[in-house]
C-alpha cells in the first residue's frame, strides 16, 4: 500500500522522531510511505480560535497537497488533527463558500487516519510485538486524548497495541477521560483554568508509577510533559508511536531519543 | 403607488441575568483561589457524574432516545410559531390566561401585575430558571412583594443573599456545615442546637417551608414542558415543594421560555427518559406534575402563563447555534465539564453556567453584550459535553462558531490589532504553504540556543506566557522532520523527490 503521510506542524517541527517512527512502523510493515511536500498544518488553531478566514488558506494548502498526491490512505500521529482534517475542512470550506474545496476536503478527510485506526482497521495490526517486532521495557502509563476518543471513536486502539508490546508494563491513568487542559489557544486565553486542569492530570500521571506517559497526540503530550517537567518531575512524555517503532535492536529511550542512529527509510 | 412591505426588525437581545460582568479568564481566576468551592465542586460533580453514567448504562436504547430527544427539538425549533399558536388555544380554552413577554422587564412587570390584581404580598416560588434569568425575585422586592423559594437548594442560596452556581443543584458551592451556618443565621426559629446531619437539615427546612405553603395564596413556577395538543403544562421535582406550589394556591403563575414546548403528550415519553437520568442520576423523576388550565373546585382558580422570548427569537434566527434551544436544563454538561468543576457557576456571571451556558448566554444577548463574548472560550474543547448531553446539542461546534462570531465582530473596529489577531495572521501566512513552513523551520536552532543547557523554554512573553506560566517548552529539534525527509529522499540527480507540484523546483 503507498501510504500518504501527514506528520501535522507540530510532530514535524517540535517532535521529528514521531513522524521518523511513523514511518519506520509502516515500512516495517511492508508499506511504502510518500512525503506530500506541500503540506503544513491542518488549521486547527485557527478555526478553534474563531479566525476562521485565516484557516481558509491553510485549509486549502492542507487539500491541495492532499488531494494532488498520488496514494490509497493518508496518516497523521494525531487524532487531533485527523479530526480537524475529517469534520472542521468541510466546515471551513462551506463557510467561505467554496463548494468546490468542500468536496475535495470531504474527498482528503475520507482517505485520512490516525495512525492505530490505520494500524488496526486497515493493516490489521493486532499485536505489536509479533507484527511490529515493538520492545519498550518500561513502565508506561496512557492517556487517550479527547479528539481521538470523542470525536474520531479510537475506543481502545491505541491501549490495545500497547498492551502488546513486548516488555511493556502499562499502568492504568486513574482519571484517564478527562481533558489535560491544552485545548490550543485554551491555555494561553484561559491559562489559570487549563493549569488547574493540568495539575489533576499530572498529579495522575505521577500517582501510576509510570517512567513515562505515553499517548497519541504530540501537543497533549507537549502539555502534559511541560507540567511535568516544570514541577522538575523525572517522568516524561513520549507518542506511542515511537513506542511502537521501538525494538530489541534499536530500543527507543524513555527520553524518546532512538539509541541507534536511523536507518534510510525505504523505498 | 409603491407599498412599502419593510423587512421585520432583527429579533430583539434578552435581558435580564444572562451577563458576564466580568471577563471569564478574570472570575475564573478568583473562583479557583477558593479552594473549599473546588473541593465541594470537584466531590458533588464527580458523584453525579457516576451516578448518570451507571443509569444511562442500563437502558439499551439511550442513544435512540437522544436521537428522538433531538429531532423532536428540531421540529419544535422548525415550527415555533404555530406551535405555540395552537398551545395558547388549548391553554385559553381550559381557563388559563397566557401574556406574552419580549424580555425580561416586560415579563416581570407582567409578573408584578397579577400579584398586585390579588392584592397579596408574599409569593412562594418552585425552582425555575427562567425566573432566575429575568431576576424576578429582585424585581418583586422592589415592588414590596417578597418571594419565598421552595426548593431546599434555592432557600438556601436565597437565605445566604447567594447566587445559584448551578442550575439543578444551586448550592452544590456549599457543604453541610456551611448550611447548617446559614439556617442558623437566617432561618427564623431555628434550632439552636441544629447539627449538620443532612436529615437533620432537612427537616429544619420542611418546618420552615411547611409555614410558607399552608399560608401562600400566589405561586410562581417555571416549567419544564408545555405539550401544545393539550395546553398542558409540567413541572418536574425532587422534593414535592413543587406538587404544593402548584395544588395549594388560589392564583398559580408560571413563567416559561417559548421553547420548552413539545407537540404532543407522547413526546413527553422521550422526555421523561432522558431528564432523570441526565439530571439527578435517577431512573424515574420523583415528582411530575402536570396541569391544564382550571379545574374547577381543585387547585389554583386563577392560572396564568407568561410566554418569554428574551432572546430566544435572537438564537433561533443563528443557523448554528440554533440548537442550543433544545436544552432542556439538566445540567448534565456542567457535571461533565472539566473548566465548570474547577470554576464553579459563579465564574461565568449569566444564570447559565457551564458549557451551555458558555453558548446559551451570547446566543441570547449577542456576542458583543458586557464581557458575553469571553464565554465562549471557556472550553477546552474537549468534547465531555457534547457525549452527555440527552439532546446531542453540538456545543463545542457551537463555541467554536461564537469564537468566530466574536472575532468577526472585531473585524475593523480596533485600531491596533491584538496580539492574538497579529499571530493568527501570520500563523496563516506559514501554515498555508509547505515551503513556507519549511523556511520558518530552519530557524529551529535559533530555539535550542533560546532553551540553553536545560533543553528547556520557561518563559515566552506576551499571551504565549499563558503557557510559560505552568509548563516548559522542549528544546526543538536540530532538524525538522521535512528536513530529514528530503535529505534521506535526495534522487540521483540531487532533487528532493516529492510527489507535490508546489515543491518542484
Amino acid at each position: 500500500m503507498r501510504i500518504a503521510l501527514f506528520a501535522t506542524c507540530i510532530v514535524d517541527a517540535m517532535y521529528p522522531a514521531t513522524a521518523r517512527a511513523t514511518v519506520k512502523i509502516l515500512e516495517r510493515l511492508g508499506h511504502e510511505v510518500v512525503f506530500p511536500s506541500g503540506q503544513a498544518c491542518c488549521g486547527q488553531m485557527h478555526v478553534n480560535s474563531g479566525y476562521l478566514k485565516e484557516a481558509v488558506p491553510v485549509v486549502a494548502n492542507h487539500v491541495a497537497a492532499f488531494d494532488t498526491a498520488d496514494y490509497d490512505v493518508a496518516v497523521a500521529p494525531s487524532g487531533s488533527c485527523v479530526a480537524s482534517v475529517k469534520h472542521q475542512h468541510p466546515m471551513v470550506a462551506r463557510s467561505c463558500g467554496d463548494t468546490a474545496l468542500e468536496a475535495r476536503a470531504t474527498a482528503v478527510g475520507a482517505k485520512t487516519y490516525e495512525l492505530s485506526e490505520l494500524l488496526v482497521d486497515v493493516l490489521g495490526v493486532t499485536d505489536a510485538g509479533a507484527q511490529l517486532g515493538s520492545y519498550f521495557p518500561h513502565r508506561v502509563t496512557y492517556h487517550p486524548s479527547c479528539h481521538g476518543m470523542r470525536l474520531l471513536r479510537l475506543g481502545d486502539r491505541q491501549s490495545r497495541l500497547l498492551r502488546t508490546v513486548q516488555g511493556i508494563e502499562l499502568a492504568d491513568l486513574p482519571e484517564a477521560d478527562q481533558c489535560c487542559g491544552f485545548g490550543g489557544t485554551f491555555s494561553m486565553k484561559n491559562a489559570d483554568v487549563s493549569s488547574a486542569m493540568l495539575q489533576d492530570k499530572a498529579d495522575n500521571v505521577r500517582s501510576t508509577g509510570a517512567e513515562l506517559c505515553t499517548g497519541g497526540d504530540a501537543s497533549c503530550l507537549m502539555h502534559i510533559g511541560g507540567g511535568l517537567s516544570r514541577e522538575g518531575s523525572p517522568v516524561t512524555t513520549l507518542h506511542l508511536a515511537e513506542i511502537l517503532a521501538s525494538t530489541m535492536a534499536e530500543q527507543a529511550s524513555v527520553a524518546g531519543e532512538v539509541r541507534v542512529s536511523t536507518g534510510k527509510a525505504t523505498r | 403607488m409603491s407599498t412599502f412591505l419593510g423587512m421585520p426588525s432583527l429579533p430583539a437581545f434578552g435581558s435580564g441575568n444572562l451577563f458576564a460582568g466580568e471577563s471569564f479568564p478574570k472570575a475564573a481566576h478568583r473562583e479557583l483561589g477558593n479552594a473549599q468551592l473546588r473541593a465541594n465542586l470537584g466531590h458533588a460533580t464527580h458523584t453525579i457524574r457516576d451516578k448518570r453514567i451507571n443509569v444511562v448504562s442500563e437502558l439499551p436504547d439511550w442513544e435512540q432516545l437522544r436521537d428522538a430527544g433531538s429531532a423532536i427539538k428540531q421540529s419544535v425549533m422548525a415550527r415555533l410559531p404555530e406551535l405555540l399558536e395552537q398551545f395558547e388555544e388549548n391553554f385559553t380554552a381550559r381557563g388559563g390566561v397566557i401574556h406574552w413577554a419580549r424580555d425580561a422587564k416586560e415579563a416581570n412587570s407582567i409578573v408584578a401585575g397579577l400579584i398586585r390584581d390579588t392584592g397579596e404580598t408574599e409569593v412562594v416560588k418552585i425552582k425555575s430558571m427562567a425566573t432566575q434569568e429575568i431576576g424576578l425575585n429582585e424585581y418583586l422586592e422592589e415592588q414590596g412583594i417578597e418571594a419565598f423559594e421552595t426548593d431546599l437548594a434555592e432557600l438556601i442560596v436565597q437565605l445566604d443573599h447567594d447566587k445559584p452556581s448551578h442550575i439543578l443543584v444551586p448550592a452544590i458551592h456549599k457543604n453541610r456545615t456551611e448550611i447548617r451556618d446559614i439556617f442558623l443565621r437566617e432561618m427564623p426559629g431555628a434550632d439552636p442546637d441544629l447539627t449538620n446531619e443532612p436529615s437533620v437539615l432537612a427537616m429544619a427546612a420542611r418546618e420552615h417551608l411547611r409555614r410558607k405553603f399552608l399560608t401562600a395564596k400566589v405561586a410562581v413556577s417555571g416549567a419544564n414542558f408545555a405539550l401544545a395538543d393539550s395546553g398542558t403544562l409540567a413541572v418536574v421535582e425532587s422534593e414535592g415543594n413543587g406538587r404544593m406550589c402548584l395544588t395549594l394556591p388560589e392564583t398559580l403563575i408560571t413563567v416559561m421560555g417559548v421553547e420548552k414546548l413539545l407537540p404532543t403528550w407522547q413526546d413527553l415519553e422521550v422526555f421523561m427518559q432522558l431528564l432523570p437520568r441526565s439530571s439527578t442520576g435517577e431512573r424515574m423523576n420523583p415528582y411530575t406534575s402536570l396541569w391544564t388550565g382550571v379545574t374547577e373546585g381543585d387547585g389554583p382558580q386563577n392560572v396564568h402563563l407568561v410566554l418569554l422570548d428574551n432572546g430566544r427569537s435572537a438564537a433561533l434566527a443563528d443557523e448554528m447555534g440554533r440548537s442550543a434551544l433544545h436544552c432542556i436544563r439538566c445540567s448534565a454538561c456542567m457535571n461533565v465539564c472539566p473548566v465548570y468543576e474547577r470554576t464553579g457557576g459563579h465564574a461565568y456571571g449569566s444564570t447559565y453556567p457551564g458549557p451551555i451556558g458558555a453558548i446559551l448566554s451570547p446566543l441570547l444577548t449577542g456576542i458583543e453584550a458586557e464581557e458575553n463574548n469571553s464565554l465562549p472560550y471557556a472550553s477546552s474543547l474537549c468534547g465531555a459535553c457534547y457525549d452527555a448531553c440527552p439532546v446531542k446539542i453540538n456545543i463545542p461546534d457551537i463555541l467554536v462558531h461564537l469564537r468566530s462570531v466574536d472575532v468577526d465582530s472585531k473585524r475593523g473596529k480596533k485600531k491596533v490589532p491584538s496580539q492574538m489577531d497579529v499571530g493568527m495572521k501570520a500563523a496563516s501566512w506559514a501554515l498555508s504553504s509547505g515551503k513556507r513552513l519549511g523556511l520558518v523551520e530552519k530557524g529551529l536552532p535559533l530555539g535550542r540556543i533560546a532553551a540553553g543547557p536545560d533543553k528547556k523554554i520557561t518563559k515566552l512573553p506576551g499571551i504565549a506566557g499563558g503557557w510559560t506560566q505552568s509548563r516548559d517548552i522542549p528544546a526543538p529539534p536540530a532538524q525538522s522532520f521535512r528536513d530529514w525527509w528530503a535529505k534521506e529522499h535526495q534522487t540521483p540527480d540531487n532533487t528532493p523527490s516529492t510527489n507535490n507540484k508546489e515543491a518542484q523546483p
